[in-house]
């Protein structure tokens, strides 16, 4: 029988790094890595499953981590914003957001680059509809969802 | 959010999730958790404890039997059943499945917690009623199999009660389907949908306009066939800010006639 608890020792890794805690049931995952672990890179904009602010890939599917429970994630590989850039180096996709003025106040970034990430290693040439439809999940309040389609469609081609 | 306390359980088979769902009256599945979470943030749902089914692979089969019927686990997610071979022999489910939100979404939501939810703007408790699915019910006391025309009961209220778990959908072979919808932008929630099935006979289920799907059998695909049908059916749906009454009741009848065509013209 398995155990039936209000905490439990999580054990995850998170951009290569393992962490373990113990973590109440009803903390969200997206609390979890920003308040126990203080990567704060991924955001918290709606906290009802719709911006994506909070998007991250855990073991290879991208999710918004306001509606995964921290403990459901135990032994999951997890990536994050901060896991991108490599010593300092942004990935093209990173560059590419920069050169194309893909962000404004920057809020909805992380999760769009996730996004764009997750689409873009199963798929590394799409369409323009698929690049769109990789992104419906991600709202950007500052509406430059232009330069951000251009951003990954530069990557993409 | 912080959620209100709760307990939390990973069973490793159906049996034990089953065990503990009877032993706690305030015991509640876990599935995709992309309803259920934020209820719970809302406070509208307070379970004392989560039974996560993620961990139960028997409930994630896609499987294609030799007469055409498909199985399909209820933790199937979206993503799985739009990516499954076995899923494309009905061809309308992955179609759909790629309609519903967004990537996210589609990865973690599982057809078993689109149908429990029920929720009247869900995409797959139309759909599910119009291919004559089959849903799988079981418990400490057993397993039944319930039609789904006589499993949705209301808002949020299903065939599967307390101490029960949906495991399977069964779906009969066909390929003669249609799916329409009027959404909230691309691949939104909808303000009213139709699905058909013309395998046989054709079967019309409308969704958003009642607490659970509305089934109609017009005589034939043809268009004042179908309008016909759902004229008969007497529909009084909800009036909200996306769509007055009336005008859902005018979206019915054109979702209903572009789904049976959608139906009648796939080869
Ligand atoms: C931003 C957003 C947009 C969405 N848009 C749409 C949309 O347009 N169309 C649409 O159809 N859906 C939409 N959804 C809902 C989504 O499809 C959910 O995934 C689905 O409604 C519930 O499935 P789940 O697996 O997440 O279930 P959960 O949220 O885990 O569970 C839902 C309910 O079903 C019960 N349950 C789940 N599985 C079982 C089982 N096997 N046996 C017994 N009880 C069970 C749970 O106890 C709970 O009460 C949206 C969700 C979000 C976050
Ligand atoms: S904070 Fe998770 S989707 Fe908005
Ligand atoms: S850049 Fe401001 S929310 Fe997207």
């Amino acid at each position: 029988m398995s155990a039936i608890a209000s905490s439990k020792a999580v054990t995850v890794t998170v951009n290569g790094v393992e962490y373990e805690r113990e973590v109440e049931a009803r903390k969200l995952l997206i609390h979890f890595v920003r308040d126990d672990l203080d990567l704060t890179g991924s955001h918290i904009g709606c906290d009802t499953g719709n911006c994506g602010a909070c998007s991250m890939i855990v073991d290879g599917q991208l999710v918004k981590s306001c509606m995964l429970l921290a403990v459901q994630a135990d032994g999951a590989s997890i990536e994050t914003v901060e896991g991108l850039a490599e010593d300092g180096e942004l990935t093209a996709l990173q560059q590419s957001f920069s050169d194309h003025h893909a962000l404004q106040c920057g809020y909805c970034t992380p999760g769009m680059l996730m996004s764009a990430t997750a689409l873009l290693r199963t798929n590394p040439n799409p369409t323009d509809e698929q690049i769109k439809k990789a992104l419906q999940g991600n709202i950007c309040r500052c509406t430059g969802y232009w330069n951000i389609f251009e951003a990954v469609k530069a990557v993409g081609s | 959010m912080l959620l209100r306390e709760v307990e939390y359980a990973r069973p490793a088979s159906v049996a034990e999730a089953l065990a503990i769902l009877k032993q706690h009256d305030g015991a509640r599945a876990l599935a995709g958790g992309q309803t259920l979470i934020n209820v719970m943030k809302a406070r509208v749902a307070s379970p004392d404890v989560l039974v996560d089914l993620n961990g139960l692979d028997d409930l994630k089969g896609i499987e294609l039997g030799s007469d055409g019927t498909l199985t399909i686990g209820a933790m199937a997610t979206y993503t799985d059943i739009a990516g499954s071979a076995e899923a494309r022999a009905r061809p309308i489910l992955g179609e759909v499945c790629l309609t519903i939100a967004d990537v996210q979404v589609r990865n973690r939501g599982t057809i078993g917690g689109n149908v429990c939810s029920n929720d009247p703007t869900n995409h797959l408790p139309p759909l599910l009623c119009a291919v004559g699915a089959e849903m799988t019910i079981a418990s400490e006391d057993g397993e039944r199999t319930v039609a789904a025309a006589e499993f949705f009961l209301g808002v949020y209220l299903t065939a599967v009660g307390p101490g029960e778990l949906l495991t399977k959908l069964t779906i009969p072979a066909g390929k003669h389907d249609g799916f329409a919808a009027v959404t909230l932008g691309a691949d939104g929630t909808c303000i009213a949908n139709a699905a058909a099935s013309l395998n046989g006979s054709l079967r019309v289920a409308l969704g958003c306009v009642d607490a659970v799907p509305i089934v109609v059998q017009p005589a034939s695909a043809a268009e004042d066939a179908v309008r016909e049908a759902v004229r008969g059916a007497g529909l009084m749906p909800p009036s909200d800010v996306h769509a007055s009454s009336e005008y859902r009741i005018h979206l019915a009848e054109v979702l209903a006639v572009r789904a049976a065509r959608q139906a009648a013209e796939r080869s």
